[in-house]
C-alpha cells in the first residue's frame, strides 16, 4: 500500500535534504524548524493495462456510446493526442499514447473504417521529430500512416486547415483545426500528468489557433486563476469549458480518453531521487555519489544529453473515455489520488529545486525563461486552496538558469530575453506592448510552420504562467543561477540556500517559517 | 608653451601601431605624440585670434592618430608637427569663452573668392585645404601653423569662433563640435520619419547622434547597439527604442522589421543605419541589417577596412559619408549643435578630465571609455590657464613697480 504524502518538520537528526539543481543535484541543510513537504509513494500501476483501455473504450462515461459503436464505414475519423511536452520525462515504451491508439485504430478497422488521420495536438508548441513521434506512437502506427500523409501536426498557421466555430458567449474566438473539427468523429488521447491537462483543454487549446488560444493565454486569466491546477478556481478551466461546449454545440462530435500515471519517474540507477532521504539505505548512497561525482566531472551538454535520454517507468493507473466533462471528472479525481498532499497553513518562504526538464524543452535546452516559468508557472500554482508561501512571501528556487538556448526550437525566446526582459519584467505591459509584434512576425510563423520552432508568441505565454505568482510574491531568488541571466528575469541571485535565506528576511522579515516543496515526483499541495 | 605635438616619425608611428594593436590608447607611450615646450603659434593674417583652451576633447580620430592608425589618405591634408584637438572651448584674448568650429576652409585660408562649397557655408566639402596661407591640414589640430586643444595656445580664424552663451558650461561647450558632427551624420540620413534607423556605436558620436535624430528627425524606431551599461543607459535617456547589445543588433532589427531570413542574411531590414564606429566589422554589421535600397551613413571615420561589397550592389544599398558639418538648410551646423548640446543636455557625456601633462592616461582612459563607464574624455587646462593668469598678473604688477 502506497504510503499517502506527507509535511515533514525538520529537526536536528533530519538529514539533508536533496533538491534538483538543473542537470544536478544539491543537498541542502534546511533550518531547524522547517517544513518539507513530500509527494505521495506511486500508485501501483494497472496490472493489465491493454486490458483497461478495452474496457474504457467499450465502458465509456457520461453521454457517450461506445467507441465501437460510433465507428462506421465511410466515415471520417480523426485521432488526435498529447504532443512531446507530455509525459515529463518521456515514458518508457510503449508510450501509453501508442497503446491507446492502437486499440482506437483496431476498433477502426474491425468497423471498416478506412478514412482515418493522426494529428499531434500541438497547439502553438514545436512539431516533433520523426523519432520524437515513432517513441509516442510506435513504429508500427508511425509507418503506417507517416508515410501516406495520414500523421500530421497541427498547424495553428494555416489558415486553409482552420475553421472558425464561433463565439462563445464571453466573445472567444473558436477556432480549431479544420480536420477535426470537420471528421464525423475526434478521438482525443491524453496524457493528463497534472490536474490541469485534459477535459475541454484538449481540443479548446491543443487544436486552435492564436486567434483562439489569446483569450484564455493572457495574463488577466492566468492571475484569475488560483491555481490553473484547480479547475474551481481557474479561469483557464472556465474558458476551455465555454470554448468546448461550444465545439460540441457546433456539431463536433468529440471522444475523449483520458489516462493518468503514477509518479513513477525516474529508472532504478535514480531511485534515490524519489526516496525520502532518512530511508536512503547503502545502495541508495552509493547511487547518489555515484550519479553526483559523474556529473561533477561531466561537460554540462553532455549532462543534458544524457538526462534528456531518461525514459520514465511510469505506470498506468488509470484510463477513462466517453464524454469529455464525464471523463474530466474521474481523472481529476485519479490525479487528485496520487498527488494531493494536505498542508495546513502558508509559509513565508517557500524553497524548491527545479530539474532539467519542464513541458517546452524535451530534448532541448531549458532556457532562463523555461525556468523561471516551471519555478512560477508550474510548480508555484501545484497548490489547491491557497498558495503554499504567503502573500508577500518569498520563492527560493535552485536552478543553475544558462543563459543558453536553443537556436531551432526557442528563436523568439532569445529575442524575448535579449528585447522585452531588458525593458521590463511586467507581464501586463509585456503583453500591451510587445505580444502582437511577436505573435505575428512572419518569421516566427515561418519556422514554427517548417521547423521546429516554437510558435513566435510562446515565451509570452511563459511569462504570463508567471503572473500569478509574480503578482502574489514579495520577492524571487534563484540559488547557484547565472546571475546575469537571473537579474534579466527581475530576480535575485544567491550562491547558497543559505544566502538566499538571509536575502529572503529582508523582505519577509526574520526568523521567517520555511516550506520546502521536495520533488520529484510532483504533487499538488491541499493547502487550509 | 606646453603643448602636445604629433611628429612625423616613421619609426615611432610604426612603434605607436605595435603598442596601440596590444591595447587601444598606448600608443600615447611609445608614439610619436610627445608633451615639449615650444613657441605658440603665430597668428598668420589679419582676422585671427590667440585662443587659450579651457577644455579639449580626445575623440576616434585623435586616438586613431595617435595609435598610428590613420589613413595615409590624410597625408597630404594635414602638416608636421601638429598640436591635435579640434573639439576645443577656450578664451580669446578678450576673455570671450568660445568654440572653434575647426575646418580650416577659404576663409582662413585667405582664398578669395571661396571654393563654391565654402560660398555656401559647406565647410567641411572645402576644396582648398591644403592652399591659401596655411599649411595644409583639414581642421585646427591637424595643422601645423595653428597650434591645437591639446596645447596652452592655439589661432584661430574669426570666422572659426563661435561664442559660448553663458547657460552653457564648459563641459557642455566642449560637446558642440562632436554634436555638431552627429547632426550632420543625422541630417545626412535624410527623411526617416517613421522609418526604422540603426545606430551603431553608443560613444560620444554615436550618443549624440542619437540625440540629434530624436530631436531633429522623426524616426518611427530607433535601435541602438551600446556594450556597456551606462551607454546603455545614455542611449535611454536620449531617445533610442531598442537598445540592445552589440552582437543582438541583427536579432534586434530583424524582429522590428518583421524580415526574414536566409542563411545569417535578413531579407529586409532597416531603412538607414549610422555607423558611428567606422570598423570594417560595423560596416559589415551595416551591411547586414540595411534592407534593399536602404542607406548607410558613415559618420565614424572608417580608415582602411576590408569588407564585402556584394551586399551593396546586389542589394542597391547607398554608402553615403558624413564628415564634419557646414549648413543644414538655412543654419550653421554649430547653431543647431549648441541648442542640440544646450537641450538634451549633453555635456553630462563628459566623464573624466586630465591636465595636459597626465596625457598618457587621459588617452588610455580616452579609448577604454566605455569599459570604465565613460563617455568623453577631455584634457582640461583651466588650472594652468589660472596659473598663467596669476604669474602673468604677478609680472605685471612688478613690471608696474
Amino acid at each position: 500500500m502506497p504510503r499517502p504524502g506527507f509535511v515533514l518538520e525538520v529537526d536536528r537528526s533530519t538529514p539533508p535534504t536533496l533538491m534538483w539543481h538543473g542537470e544536478g543535484f544539491r543537498l541542502e541543510r534546511l533550518p531547524v524548524g522547517s517544513r518539507v513537504i513530500y509527494a505521495p509513494e506511486p500508485l501501483d500501476a494497472l496490472d493489465d493495462p491493454d486490458g483497461a483501455i478495452r474496457d474504457a473504450l467499450a465502458n465509456p462515461l457520461g453521454d457517450s456510446a461506445p467507441l465501437a459503436a460510433l465507428l462506421r464505414p465511410g466515415m471520417r475519423l480523426t485521432i488526435a493526442f498529447d504532443d512531446i511536452s507530455l509525459p515529463l520525462p518521456p515514458m518508457q515504451a510503449p508510450d501509453v499514447r501508442q497503446r491507446v491508439i492502437e486499440a482506437v485504430l483496431d476498433a477502426a478497422a474491425s468497423a471498416g473504417v478506412d478514412d482515418v488521420v493522426l494529428i499531434a495536438a500541438l497547439a502553438l508548441h514545436r512539431r516533433m521529430t520523426e523519432p520524437e513521434l515513432r517513441h509516442a506512437l510506435g513504429d508500427g502506427v508511425y509507418d503506417a500512416f507517416a508515410p501516406h500523409g495520414l500523421l500530421r501536426q497541427h498547424d495553428a498557421e494555416d489558415p486553409s486547415n482552420l475553421v472558425h466555430l464561433g463565439l462563445t458567449d464571453l466573445g472567444e474566438d473558436v477556432e480549431i483545426n479544420k480536420r477535426a473539427a470537420e471528421s464525423d468523429l475526434l478521438v482525443y488521447v491524453n496524457i493528463n500528468l497534472v490536474a490541469m491537462d485534459g477535459g475541454h483543454k484538449s481540443v479548446a487549446t491543443g487544436l486552435a489557433s492564436y486567434k483562439s488560444l489569446r483569450h484564455h493565454h493572457n495574463v488577466r486569466t492566468m492571475q484569475q486563476s488560483r491555481s490553473f491546477m484547480d479547475q474551481h478556481r481557474s479561469e483557464l478551466h472556465s474558458a476551455n469549458w465555454r470554448m468546448g461546449r461550444l465545439i460540441a454545440a457546433s456539431g463536433v462530435k468529440v471522444f475523449q480518453i483520458e489516462t493518468t500515471l503514477n509518479t513513477e519517474t525516474f529508472p532504478s540507477a535514480f531511485s534515490f531521487l524519489q526516496k525520502r532521504e532518512w530511508e536512503w539505505n547503502a545502495r541508495d548512497r552509493a547511487s547518489f555519489l555515484a550519479v553526483s561525482k559523474t556529473l561533477d566531472r561531466t561537460p554540462p551538454r553532455l549532462a543534458r544529453s544524457i538526462f534528456q535520454s531518461i525514459k520514465s517507468p511510469y505506470g498506468l493507473t488509470s484510463v477513462q473515455a466517453g464524454e469529455v466533462e464525464a471523463v474530466h471528472e474521474v481523472t481529476t479525481a485519479n490525479v487528485h489520488r496520487q498527488q494531493l498532499v494536505a498542508v495546513s497553513g502558508q509559509t513565508d518562504v517557500l524553497t524548491m529545486g527545479l530539474p532539467f526538464i519542464c513541458p517546452y524543452n524535451v530534448n532541448s535546452v531549458m532556457n532562463p525563461i523555461l525556468v523561471a516559468c516551471l519555478g512560477l508557472g508550474y510548480f508555484f500554482n501545484l497548490y489547491r486552496g491557497k498558495p503554499p508561501v504567503r502573500e508577500g512571501g518569498v520563492l527560493i528556487m535552485s536552478h543553475p538558469t544558462p543563459w543558453e538556448f536553443h537556436p531551432v526550437h526557442h528563436p523568439s525566446y532569445i529575442d524575448f530575453f535579449e528585447q522585452v526582459l531588458s525593458s521590463t519584467t511586467d507581464p501586463v505591459e509585456i503583453e500591451a506592448k510587445w505580444e502582437e509584434s511577436f505573435a505575428t512576425d512572419p518569421w516566427y510563423i515561418h519556422l514554427y510552420r517548417t521547423t521546429y520552432a516554437y510558435h513566435g508568441v510562446h515565451p509570452f505565454y511563459m511569462w504570463y504562467w508567471c503572473a500569478h505568482a509574480l503578482q502574489h510574491l514579495g520577492g524571487v531568488i534563484i540559488v547557484g543561477g547565472d546571475a546575469r541571466a537571473v537579474r534579466r528575469l527581475g530576480f535575485k541571485p544567491a550562491s547558497t540556500l543559505r544566502d538566499a535565506l538571509e536575502m529572503a528576511s529582508d523582505v519577509v522579515g526574520p526568523d521567517p517559517s520555511i516550506t520546502h516543496l521536495h520533488n520529484p515526483p510532483i504533487f499538488l499541495s491541499d493547502v487550509t | 608653451m606646453k603643448a602636445l605635438v604629433f611628429e612625423r616619425s616613421i619609426p615611432r608611428i610604426a612603434a605607436a601601431r605595435l603598442a596601440g594593436n596590444i591595447a587601444p590608447g598606448l600608443g600615447s607611450r611609445w608614439g610619436a605624440l610627445r608633451l615639449i615646450d615650444t613657441d605658440e603659434p603665430t597668428p598668420p593674417a589679419e582676422g585671427w585670434q590667440r585662443v587659450r583652451p579651457l577644455l579639449s576633447g580626445i575623440c576616434g580620430s585623435d586616438l586613431s592618430t595617435v595609435d598610428g592608425h590613420a589613413s595615409a589618405w590624410f597625408e597630404p591634408i594635414v602638416s608636421f608637427p601638429f598640436t591635435p584637438g579640434h573639439e576645443v572651448v577656450g578664451v580669446t584674448n578678450d576673455d570671450v569663452r568660445v568654440v572653434v568650429e575647426p575646418v580650416l576652409g577659404c576663409a582662413a585660408r585667405g582664398i578669395t573668392p571661396p571654393c563654391a562649397p565654402c560660398a555656401g557655408g559647406n565647410l567641411g566639402r572645402c576644396e582648398r585645404i591644403a592652399f591659401g596661407h596655411l599649411s595644409p591640414g583639414l581642421q585646427t589640430g591637424y595643422c601645423a601653423d595653428t597650434g591645437g586643444g591639446w596645447g596652452a595656445v592655439l589661432v584661430a580664424h574669426d570666422s572659426q569662433l563661435h561664442a559660448v552663451p553663458d547657460e552653457l558650461s564648459d563641459d557642455a561647450a566642449v560637446m558642440i563640435e562632436p554634436t555638431a558632427c552627429a547632426i550632420h551624420g543625422a541630417l545626412a540620413a535624410g527623411d526617416v520619419s517613421g522609418a526604422v534607423v540603426v545606430i551603431l556605436g553608443a560613444g560620444t558620436l554615436g550618443l549624440c547622434t542619437l540625440a540629434a535624430l530624436s530631436r531633429l528627425s522623426l524616426p518611427g524606431t530607433v535601435i541602438i547597439g551600446a556594450k556597456y551599461p551606462e551607454q546603455r543607459a545614455f542611449a535611454s535617456e536620449l531617445g533610442a527604442t531598442i537598445v540592445v547589445e552589440p552582437n543582438e543588433i541583427r536579432r534586434a532589427v530583424r524582429r522590428t522589421t518583421h524580415s526574414l531570413v536566409i542563411g545569417d542574411r535578413l531579407t529586409g531590414g532597416a531603412d538607414v543605419v549610422i555607423d558611428c564606429v567606422g570598423s570594417a566589422d560595423s560596416l559589415a554589421d551595416a551591411l547586414a541589417v540595411v534592407r534593399p535600397r536602404g542607406k548607410i551613413v558613415m559618420v565614424g571615420m572608417p580608415g582602411e577596412v576590408s569588407i564585402d561589397l556584394t551586399p551593396l550592389w546586389q542589394r542597391e544599398i547607398q554608402l553615403v559619408g558624413a564628415y564634419a558639418y557646414g549648413t543644414e538648410g538655412q543654419r550653421r551646423t554649430f547653431d543647431l549643435a549648441m541648442e542640440l548640446v544646450h537641450d538634451a543636455g549633453l555635456g553630462r557625456l563628459v566623464s573624466a578630465r586630465y591636465p595636459l601633462d597626465r596625457y598618457v592616461d587621459a588617452i588610455e582612459h580616452a579609448a577604454t571609455a566605455g569599459r570604465r563607464g565613460g563617455v568623453k574624455v577631455v584634457f582640461d587646462q583651466r588650472r594652468a590657464l589660472k596659473g598663467r593668469q596669476r604669474d602673468t598678473s604677478a609680472r605685471s604688477t612688478t613690471a608696474a613697480g
